[in-house]
Order: structure tokens, then C-alpha cells, then sequence
């Protein structure tokens, strides 16, 4: 039985593994070409860098979350209409397997390597083999642990000004004074940390009369976003004024809480959250919910705009924050047709 | 004291005392927690929220308390609700529809339909576990491991990895309505519960689950087809998971490939511990495991209610676990009376020494 066992392991192993190789050697032997002519044209390339079509490799976490996949189609469809040869690995979640795509990028010789690593540690040796090849290193969306010479800038989310931005809305909206509560993401995450600390920022230093009350962890999820404020309501009740959740699938599950409490969300109690989803326009619409703060995940526009600037030998920042809004109720239902996400 | 002692010996005392201690702790230190009002025609306060939130969970105890019975276990039914779940919501699902300025409520098959098509489902879900772990003797952990890992991404497969957002008004009913005051899941379990009971207690299912889980190779040259015990209780396991995905999505009127059931596999099996059900198998009590998970559920919902910081939630959830485990164990009890006696017994001699 045990042998049975090893045998479909080993089989599901191995096609994995086929799957792996498949999609990421594909792409090398197209590759080729374009890459030993980019070495050719590197001495007439500063002379007109437009002509040159870029290659460019991008290492995706994965497909997580409506948030992630926005972002990989951003990074998708733009490639397709600036005509940028791109060559996408979804990691699925694991550092190894996007070590492994940078190393086939490196072997493949792109022009640039944009990656959202998955974890923040771990990525030393690798960068540094990708320095060493003189293929620059573009994080977009989260940070990596690494020195800042092994890779040339970050685009992605400054996750304490959506903080701070929720905190002036939360504050206009109770007109500088009332009991909040507080729906923290998941306990660790940079995202949930640092909405955390901009937020608790401002309030402190402008607003002393606004007070948080309560903050616990719904796990950037509606059934524990939803459970978390039930626990709120029945401690606290009527004493709560404001709520603000760190995404906005925890504060569409509260705002159930809410209802079934007997108050009225966006009117009772005002609601502040952070992504803008198309859930959370359709919660403004229905008026049950206030303002959400933008966590822009089209970086694609923003992404290649560097790279080119990179490969005409600009010089970038090291931290470009992506560009991000603050929808409100009363515009929702002009912003919802046009939301990708 | 000597009916203290007498109730000792019954497997429910344990489990009991646990949520009692629980409770009693809130009674203390969370103001309100006891107060039960009524609010648009139902009973509203933590003590239903515990009983609502906790549906779910006594659901997939009762399943998981005959498959242990058995000596096996069944750590697949997160995945199973999250299937259920993205099965329901993508067929009952539905647009946003506005007539008139108001909200529309659309089904996209018939809700009836539905419900049978995502149970029907969970069956087939469990069955290949059974079939898995009865005919092809894949150990159980081993074998419903497949189907959690894979289960998962079935899930996202359905949802195309996105939430689905449920419209349809009457769907949430099964989760968030309520009947004499009461929340309507509560009805589901206790109905699932007299069933299963029925099924137990009234025909020899309960002794064959209990012989199989003693003594697998004697029963079976008793003539007790184990195999066939053991595909109906992990059948039963994926129908109660599939039931609980339906109560999960229909709550939060959503259903998240990613997070729905996450983990909670392991809060069932801990509430059949807590029910002082034997993990290797042998001797059971469905009722016990259901008074363990309403135990973890008030650990829950007391964690939220008196504001314990996020980052240590799960270690006081622990230790609360932990201190509920330690009373349970007769060894543990044991010592510690042994431990007091050798106490008193040093103080006597100092005494009489003194003396």
C-alpha cells in the first residue's frame, strides 16, 4: 500500500515538475533570438532606445487574491500593448519556485527583472547572481530584506499613507471626536502593520478626542471580519462611532454585523477601509459604507515606465509609491463602471 | 462528594465543567455577555452569537466524532466546506440587479437545486475518502490529506479565485435567519444531530463504529464489514462539511475559495478531544463533542469580547486548551492529587514532629 502511495507521489511530482519545465523553458527558446540581437544593438542603443523591444521577466506571487490577480493582468495587458516581450512565472505561492524563474530570466538574458517576492527574506544569493548578470531588479508591490545596491528601485503601496489617509477621513467623517474600532489585518503582515501605525499616527498627534477602543485581527477576511465585530457590538454597542477595517472584505462582513445588530452602517457607525474593490463601491452605492482608501494594484503602466527609463539609463528612486486615491460614497456610483478590480 | 465522584465517571462531565469554567469566567470579567434581548423578533447577545458561530463547527464534530471512532481521521473538511461553499455561491450566486433603484434578488438555479447539487457533492467528497482509506487501506491522515490540499484549489477552480458575492436574499436564511427566537442553524445541527443519533443509538452502526475503532481485525472476523462502516462514516463527515459550507457562505452571504474552512478541521478535532472522545478510536460521545466545540467557540468569542491584543490571541487560546486538556487527563488529575497529599502529608509529620 505504502509502495501505491510513493508511486502516485512520485507521479504527481514528476508531472509537476513537467509543468514547471514546460512553462519555463518554452519561453527561453523563443527568447533566444531577441536576446542575441540585444547584445549586438547594445552599442546603438543609447542612440535610439525606442526601436528596441524590451524583454523583460516578472516573478508573480501568485493568484491569492482579486488584488493579485488585477495586478497580474495589469502587468499582462500593458506588456501586450507596448509591445514588450514578457515572459510571466506564476510562483504559486513559494519562494523556490520564483528563485528558480529569476535564475531562468538571468539564463534567458532579459533586459529586467520585476518580481513581488513572496516572503521578505532569503533573496540575497539570487539578487546578487542577477547584479552580477547586469540585469536590474525592479520590486513591485512588496519589500525584500536585501541591500539596497541589489536591486535598482521598489514600486508598490506605501501601506502607512493609506493609514494616514484613512485616519483624515475617518476624522472628517465624525467631525474630529468618537469611539472607533479597529479590524486589523493579518497579525504580521507589512500591509496590516503599517495601516496600523500611519493610522494610529495621525490620530494621536491631530486628533486626541478620537479614541480606538478596540482592535483585534479579522485576517483580511468577511466571515472573521464579520464574526470580530459581532464580538465588538455586544461589548461595546452604541458606543461605537466609526470602524476601520484594513481591507474591505473585513469591513463588508462587518457591515453584515452591523445590520444584524440594528444600526445603520456608513450612518451609525462611519466606515473607513482600505483596497477599493468592486465589493466596497457596491457597499458605498448601497450607502453602507463611507470612504475606502485605494491600494492601486495596476502597476503595470507605472512598472514599464520604469524599466524603459532603467534601460535609457535614467535614474530612478529607490521607493516610487504607486499612485493611489480615496473614493467616497457620493462618487461611487460614477467611479464603479470604471474600476478594473 | 460522593456524586461528585459519581459524576466523574460520565464522559460529559469533563467537557461540561470546561464550558461552564468558560462561561463563568465571562460572567466575571465580560460585562453583558449574559444579556439576552430581543431585537426584531429574535434573541440577540453573545450567548446566540456563540451558539450561530459555533453551528458550523458542531456540525463537522459530529461527522469527525464517528470517523475518530473509528481510529481514523478526517483533516479534509475545511476543504470540503470550501468547496460546498464555492459550489453553492457560484449556483445560487447571482448579479447585483437594480429595478427601480432597488435591489433584485436572483438565483441562477433554483435554490432547492442547488442545495442538493452542493450536498450530493460533499457525499461524493467524502465517499472518496472512504473509498480511499476502506478499499485501497490509504491511511487516513495520508488519504484526507489529498483532498485537503487539492480540495483547496477544486475550490478556486470553481471561484475562478475570486470571492463570489451571494445576492440571493433567501439563501440567507440558512445562516443568519431565525426561527422561535432562535438562529435557524441551530435547528440545522440539532436535526442532523437526532439523525445521526438515531442512526447511532437505534440501529448497530454506533457498536460496529465502536468494535472498528477497538479492534479493526477482530471485528472483521466477527463478520462486521469494516470497510463498509468505514466508507458511511466518512461519507457522513463530507455531508456534515458540506452542510456547515452551506451555513458558512449563506452568513457571510459570500463564498472565499481561499478562507472559508481554513484551519477549521483542527478546531474539530480539537472539540472531539475536548469531548474526552478516545483519538484512537474505540468509545465515543457525539453529544460530548458538541458541547467541545461550543467550548471553543466561547473561548472565541470571549478572546474578541474582552480585547485581548491580536498578537497573542492564539497563545491565550492555547493555554486555555492546554489547562482544559491537563483536567481532562486522569493522569494529570492524579498527580496533582497525589502531589496535595504528599503536602499534607509532610505538614502532618512537621506537625507531629513539632508536636
Amino acid at each position: 500500500m505504502k509502495k501505491l502511495f510513493a508511486m502516485l507521489l512520485t507521479g504527481t511530482m514528476m508531472l509537476t515538475m513537467a509543468g514547471c519545465a514546460k512553462s519555463v523553458n518554452a519561453p527561453a527558446e523563443t527568447s533566444a533570438k531577441p536576446a542575441e540581437t540585444k547584445t549586438v544593438e547594445t552599442k546603438t542603443e543609447e542612440a535610439k532606445p525606442e526601436n528596441k523591444k524590451l524583454v523583460i521577466g516578472f516573478a508573480q506571487i501568485g493568484a491569492e487574491s482579486e488584488w493579485r490577480t488585477a495586478c497580474t493582468n495589469s502587468i499582462k495587458g500593458e506588456a501586450e500593448k507596448l509591445g514588450i516581450d514578457l515572459k510571466f512565472s506564476d510562483a504559486q505561492q513559494k519562494q523556490e519556485n520564483q528563485i528558480k524563474a529569476i535564475r531562468s530570466f538571468i539564463a534567458q538574458k532579459v533586459d529586467v527583472i520585476g518580481i513581488s517576492p513572496v516572503v521578505e527574506s532569503g533573496w540575497e544569493t539570487v539578487f546578487k547572481e542577477a547584479k552580477d548578470a547586469g540585469i536590474p531588479i525592479v520590486l513591485v508591490d512588496r519589500n525584500a530584506d536585501v541591500p539596497e545596491d541589489l536591486y535598482v528601485t521598489r514600486i508598490g503601496s506605501d501601506f502607512k499613507d493609506e493609514g494616514k489617509k484613512a485616519a483624515e477621513e475617518m476624522a472628517q467623517l465624525l467631525g474630529g471626536k468618537g469611539s472607533i474600532v479597529e479590524l486589523q489585518g493579518t497579525v504580521g503582515s507589512a500591509a496590516a502593520t503599517d495601516r496600523l501605525v500611519g493610522f494610529k499616527e495621525v490620530i494621536e498627534a491631530k486628533y486626541p478626542e478620537i479614541k480606538i477602543i478596540k482592535s483585534q485581527t479579522g485576517d483580511f477576511t468577511r466571515a472573521k471580519g464579520k464574526e470580530v465585530m459581532e464580538a465588538f457590538l455586544k461589548s461595546d454597542g452604541k458606543n461605537i462611532q466609526g470602524l476601520y477595517a484594513h481591507n474591505d472584505d473585513m469591513a463588508i462582513g462587518a457591515i453584515q454585523a452591523i445590520e444584524e445588530y440594528g444600526l445603520k452602517p456608513g450612518e451609525d457607525i462611519k466606515i473607513v477601509s482600505v483596497d477599493a474593490v468592486k465589493g466596497a463601491f457596491e457597499a458605498m452605492i448601497a450607502g453602507k459604507l463611507n470612504v475606502t482608501v485605494e491600494c492601486n494594484p495596476l502597476l503595470g503602466p507605472q512598472f514599464y515606465d520604469v524599466c524603459q527609463k532603467i534601460m535609457n539609463g535614467e535614474s530612478v528612486p529607490k521607493y516610487i509609491p504607486s499612485e493611489e486615491g480615496v473614493y467616497r460614497q457620493e462618487t461611487a456610483a460614477a467611479d464603479l463602471p470604471s474600476r478594473q478590480y | 462528594m460522593g456524586s461528585i465522584k459519581n459524576l466523574k465517571k460520565y464522559q460529559m462531565f469533563w467537557p461540561i465543567t470546561a464550558l461552564l469554567l468558560v462561561l463563568l469566567f465571562n460572567f466575571f470579567f465580560t460585562p453583558g455577555f449574559f444579556k439576552l434581548e430581543i431585537k426584531d423578533g429574535h434573541l440577540f447577545g453573545s450567548l446566540i452569537d456563540i451558539i450561530n458561530r459555533g453551528s458550523p463547527l458542531m456540525l463537522l464534530s459530529i461527522g469527525l466524532t464517528l470517523v475518530i471512532a473509528t481510529g481514523g481521521t478526517d483533516i479534509s473538511v475545511g476543504s470540503t466546506i470550501a468547496i460546498s461553499a464555492a459550489v453553492v455561491a457560484s449556483l445560487v450566486g447571482g448579479e447585483m440587479v437594480f429595478v427601480d433603484g432597488m435591489q433584485e434578488y436572483v438565483t441562477l438555479v433554483p435554490m432547492p437545486l442547488a442545495i442538493i447539487a452542493t450536498l450530493i457533492i460533499a457525499i461524493l467528497l467524502g465517499m472518496w475518502n472512504g473509498t480511499l482509506i476502506a478499499k485501497l487501506g490509504i491511511q487516513p491522515i495520508i488519504a484526507t490529506m489529498i483532498l485537503m490540499v487539492a480540495g483547496r484549489g477544486i475550490a478556486q477552480l470553481i471561484t475562478k479565485g475570486q470571492i463570489i458575492t451571494i445576492y440571493y436574499k433567501p439563501y440567507f436564511y440558512f445562516g443568519g435567519g431565525y426561527l422561535l427566537g432562535l438562529p435557524f442553524a441551530i435547528f440545522i445541527v440539532g436535526l442532523v444531530l437526532l439523525i445521526i443519533m438515531l442512526l447511532v443509538n437505534k440501529t448497530a452502526l454506533g457498536l460496529f463504529v465502536q468494535s472498528a475503532g477497538c479492534n479493526s481485525s477482530a471485528s472483521k472476523y466477527a463478520g462486521i464489514k469494516v470497510d463498509r462502516i468505514k466508507l458511511i462514516v466518512y461519507t457522513l463527515s463530507g455531508l456534515c462539511a458540506g452542510i456547515a459550507g452551506i451555513l458558512i457562505s449563506s452568513n457571510i452571504k459570500s463564498a472565499d475559495a481561499n478562507n472559508a474552512g481554513l484551519f477549521i478541521e483542527l478546531d474539530a478535532i480539537l472539540a472531539v478531544a475536548l469531548g474526552g472522545n478516545n483519538m484512537s478510536g474505540g468509545k465515543f460521545s457525539i453529544p460530548a463533542s458538541i458541547v467541545g466545540a461550543l467550548v471553543i467557540q466561547s473561548i472565541t468569542t470571549t478572546i474578541y469580547s474582552i480585547g485581548v491584543p491580536p498578537e497573542i490571541t492564539l497563545v491565550v487560546k492555547a493555554t486555555v486548551v492546554i489547562v482544559i486538556c491537563l483536567l481532562q487527563s486522569s493522569e494529570f488529575r492524579s498527580m496533582l492529587s497525589s502531589l496535595l497529599q504528599k503536602k499534607r502529608g509532610d505538614q502532618v509529620e512537621n506537625q507531629t514532629l513539632s508536636n
